[in-house]
């Protein structure tokens, strides 16, 4: 330093005069053009920032709308909104993520799945948001979290409404369930009334009527802070609930039908034939819809969907069976009305039947059942009467008038992605297959087999049809929707439709000759005929080939696995004179439909005579 | 004949004097009031009007000044005497920060000696005075072989805290020991060389670089790729500061501050506060008076006897400058985020200690002036 006074004192001194202006204007220099980034930021530019401000302080935030509730005809609970407590986790909060994780893993269940999204959605979000990281707690588990809170901090148990299915399996078919928004439905639904929301109706019910259900979206004007927290609502439009759905279900009877059919596969259709009004839609086996609120994992939905008679497969509504002699009240109403027969005209039953140009082929019956007319033919379902009718009808006459009972056509029932089912004609044969109809094949259809298919419900409605002499109804699971306040806004009205017949008194003709199923001395339900009390009814057993058998082959039960045994149906109604139910029945493998004829009889007792099955 | 005007020129005289005597240079001492009062205000709004935080400040700035007028008494000399030891020392800490250290927000920058500080501030006074001890032992402008050990000098804790990592203080420190040999009168075509040859480093730096040191660049480059992750703040702080406008929104008006949607808004990001409550009036003003303090600086460095003293109070003014520079730079999106504080205006301790030690020194230097003089 003292060496530094010695050298040239004024050239130093001069040197670093330089300099020091040198680096004053240099760095004058540098902050005026700081000050002219802030001019571009604060006067060129201002009108864009302003608004970026002003939409970053006021944020439009969609209210969602509860979803309406459903109830059965009784005001019996099926769909509701009930608080779900989910686990989750600020990670900003959260000191080490990795034993926080292994710490909760102690306390309630947390799955390698729950953990991989966990992280997952970690890296999408910021660290002060708060991620799930399990859903659906239950109450104990709350409990055990809520003690051990003060250790984990950063973890949270957020409540929030949920769909809840209180019945479980019970009518599952008919309610469907609701799932996640997914992409596929963004495409389908007003995306602006679906902000806020996170479920949509994905089948049943809950698809249908989503619209109804699911309610308009209100809105609210706040100010938030950039973690999102609310501040101030600055306005508001609530949200309009969707509304109550009650439906004709009756969940009783639906039990009882349930019970009924035991651990079989098959369907279950009851319907009011004066209102069609399904009182009860049963499709066994079913699932339980509550596994699908919050995202099913592959493996459930797997075993679900390919599982052993595939739960999540609604056969009221999609499957399609032969229905065998449960057709035969309708064909027997199609040769009476186009005299083709008389209805008190007898044919000759030696056991099978031939064709008049071809003596080789025999159509088999189950057996010889001699001299019959037609209220013989129905009461112990006589296959060679029905060859002959067909015969004599041809099978564009027969399609004509099944066509007016509903088969091949959907029923219109108040559900998504009903089948039709399979009426066939020759024209039909010719469309689909290129081929010419046979006449064998009109003898087939004749009993209900061959081409022929049917839905449960097809059956039902068919049914009813029968029941009401010629008055048409449409099935319907809705009986009314009501808004929060329990005012009915709407009402399910049936659509009525007449099947003509030339005389009517063919109708009492053909309601007799199903009773002698239940009551003759060789009616085919006549074990369950028996034992019915207080009322009359009239139905028709049917059964339908799983398992295609030579013609003279004998059928051995025994040696047939379950699985392909033939399926049971049963058609009926009662009572007699004022038919007030319609039950509709397909078991799988049932064999015989005097199997299931006791199903039917269980149901009405309990729906007419306030009787539980014994 | 004595006159009130008389009076008053004495009473001004006297209470000049006053603080020529503790060494306070009373133009620097208005500059650093004005600023750090304006600070107070700005901090209060972007705290959250929270009475806690400005009690800490007020406790801080407290210290800070109470540093700031001891470093005022320690005459340059004795500086001088110290210089290399407290270099020493400093290095020493950023070896055990390497080792020893507490790691805070991603990086290892804390030593806890007593109390939690970083080493790394201390360079911030440690390598000017190093560089200016070192060069102003040899003849001006200095030649080649200086040129090296200096650049040497500069570089080892330059890199050291880089590797900490933390790029805002490595970046100071680097300005710091830089402007010591441009003082020294290093050849312009020299550095108009290094500069080139610092261009063609870039590539090798950006090797190794972190990997939220890269992000920080690429963000920069384009904020709006991620704007809810590295892009977010300066977003944020651009909205703030463009919402502003020529007037600003008021007082404990600056909506976006008020609101939360700035983060570290009373910390790096408070000139954004700033710029949003009182427009680009405001900050024009502020600008001003950080101007007319490095203007001041450079004054006292150019008025300094001995080279020891200019370079270190020329290095000491100009980084106070880039201090600032980057600091706005950064916030208002044409620097990268670095997180440099606002000098004086800042939330937090250490960095306005080891500033308002580098004004005393500065104060120290012009008031020991005249007594060399003399």
């Amino acid at each position: 330093m003292r060496r530094s006074l010695v050298t040239d004192h004024s050239e130093i001194s001069r040197l670093f005069k330089v300099r020091a202006i040198v680096a004053g204007l240099f760095s004058f220099l540098l902050i005026a053009a700081l000050l002219s980034r802030l001019g571009w930021l604060q006067i060129v530019e201002f009108a864009h920032f302003s608004g970026l401000s002003k939409e970053n302080r006021v944020r439009l935030m969609a209210l969602p709308p509860n979803r309406g509730l459903i109830y059965d005809r009784n005001g019996v609970v099926m769909a509701e909104n009930r608080p779900t407590y989910h686990l989750e986790l600020i990670p900003e909060q959260v000191e080490d993520i990795d034993a926080t994780l292994a710490g909760l893993g102690d306390i309630v269940t947390i799955s390698e799945r729950n953990i991989e999204q966990f992280h997952t959605s970690m890296r999408t979000h910021r660290p002060f948001e708060s991620i799930s990281l399990r859903t659906r707690l239950s109450e104990e588990e709350v409990a055990r979290l809520a003690v051990n809170r003060h250790s984990f901090p950063g973890m949270d148990i957020v409540a929030r409404l949920s769909r809840y299915y209180p019945q479980g399996t019970s009518a599952a078919h008919a309610m469907g369930y609701v799932g996640r928004i997914s992409e596929k439905d963004l495409n389908t639904i007003d995306v602006s009334n679906y902000r806020g929301s996170t479920h949509i109706g994905k089948t049943g019910l809950e698809k249908y009527y989503e619209e109804e259900l699911h309610g308009i979206v209100g809105q609210q004007n706040v100010e938030v802070n950039a973690e999102g927290r609310i501040l101030r609502v600055i306005d508001k439009i609530p949200p309009l609930p969707g509304n109550n759905l009650v439906l004709n279900l009756d969940m009783e009877l639906q039990h009882t039908a349930e019970q009924a059919l035991g651990d079989f596969a098959g369907s279950v259709i009851v319907i009011q034939p004066k209102t069609g009004a399904v009182l009860a839609f049963v499709s066994e086996p079913a699932y339980d819809p509550n596994l699908f609120v919050h995202g099913i994992s592959v493996k459930e939905y797997k075993a679900l969907r390919e599982g052993d008679y595939k739960p999540l497969f609604n056969r009221a509504l999609f499957g399609q069976y032969p229905p065998g002699s449960t057709l035969k009240p309708f064909l027997g109403l199609a040769g009476i009305d186009s005299k083709v027969i008389g209805h008190k005209q007898d044919i000759r039953c030696i056991g099978y039947y031939t064709l008049p140009n071809d003596e080789k082929h025999r159509y088999r019956d189950w057996k010889r059942h001699g001299t019959v007319d037609l209220g013989d033919a129905i009461e112990q379902s006589c296959d060679v009467y029905f060859y002959e009718l067909a015969h004599r009808l041809g099978i564009n006459r027969m399609h004509d008038y099944l066509r007016e009972f509903g088969f091949g056509d959907k029923t219109g029932i108040d559900l998504l992605g009903e089948r039709s089912g399979l009426l066939p004609s020759k024209e039909w044969k010719r469309r689909v297959h290129n081929k010419i109809w046979y006449p064998g094949e009109t003898l087939i259809a004749g009993i209900g087999q061959g081409y022929m298919l049917a839905t449960p419900l097809q059956l039902a409605v068919a049914t009813v049809a029968l029941a009401n002499k010629g008055k048409k109804v449409q099935p319907r699971l809705l009986k009314e929707m009501r808004d929060t306040n329990g005012e009915i806004t709407a009402m399910a009205v049936p659509t009525t439709t007449w099947i003509k017949l030339k005389r009517e008194d063919r109708w009492d003709h053909m309601h007799k000759a199903m009773q002698r199923v239940l009551r003759g001395k060789g009616g085919t339900a006549r074990a369950t005929g028996w034992k019915l009390k207080g009322y009359e009814m009239a139905g028709k057993t049917g059964t339908a080939q799983v398992f295609g058998i030579a013609q003279d082959a004998e059928y051995d039960a025994e040696t047939v696995a379950r699985k392909l045994r033939d399926h049971a149906l049963f058609i009926s109604f009662a009572p007699l004179e004022d038919p007030e139910i319609v039950v509709a029945i397909i078991e799988e493998n049932g064999e015989h439909g005097s199997a299931v004829a006791p199903i039917a009889k269980a149901i009405m007792d309990k729906y007419l005579l306030k009787e539980d099955a014994k | 004949m004595p006159s009130k005007y008389q009076f008053d020129t004495e009473y001004q005289g006297r209470f000049a004097r006053a603080l020529q005597i503790i060494r306070i240079d009373p133009v620097l001492l208005f500059g650093l009031l004005i600023l750090t009062l304006a600070g107070l205000g700005i901090l209060y709004s972007a705290g959250d009007q929270s009475v806690e935080l400005m009690q800490k400040q007020v406790v801080r700035l407290s210290i800070a000044f109470l540093v700031m007028l001891v470093a005022a008494q320690i005459p340059p000399h004795q500086l001088y005497l110290w210089t290399p030891w407290v270099f020493l020392v400093g290095v020493i800490l950023l070896l055990m920060v390497f080792f020893a250290g507490d790691v805070g927000k991603g990086a290892q920058r804390w030593l806890k000696i007593g109390v939690r500080f970083q080493p790394s501030e201390i360079m911030k006074l440690a390598t000017p005075l190093m560089l200016a001890w070192y060069l102003s032992e040899r003849p001006l402008p200095p030649g080649f072989r200086s040129l090296i050990i200096s650049i040497g000098l500069l570089l080892v804790p330059t890199i050291m805290i880089a590797m900490q990592p933390d790029l805002g203080t490595a970046l100071l420190v680097g300005a710091a020991g830089f402007f010591v040999v441009f003082f020294a009168g290093i050849r312009w075509s020299v550095l108009i060389g290094s500069g080139l040859a610092l261009l063609a480093f870039i590539p090798i730096l950006w090797r190794m670089m972190h990997d939220y040191q890269r992000q920080r660049v690429l963000t920069l480059l384009d904020p709006e790729s991620d704007p809810l992750g590295a892009g977010y703040h300066i977003i944020q702080s651009k909205i703030a500061i463009g919402s502003g406008g020529l007037y600003g929104k008021g007082w404990l008006n600056g909506t976006q501050s008020q609101l939360d949607f700035l983060p570290e808004r009373s910390t790096d990001f408070i000139f954004a506060v700033f710029a949003e409550e009182f427009g680009m009036m405001g900050a024009a003003v502020l600008l001003s008076l950080y101007a007319f303090i490095i203007w001041r600086g450079l004054y006292i460095a150019d008025h300094a006897q001995d080279n020891f003293s200019r370079l270190l109070a020329g290095s000491l003014s100009m980084t106070f400058f880039v201090y600032l520079f980057v600091n706005v730079g950064m916030v208002s999106g044409i620097l990268p985020v670095v997180g440099v504080p606002l000098p004086l205006v800042s939330y937090g301790g250490t960095s306005l200690v080891t500033l308002m030690a580098g004004f005393g020194m500065l104060m120290s230097i012009n008031s020991h002036r005249r007594l060399l003089s003399r």
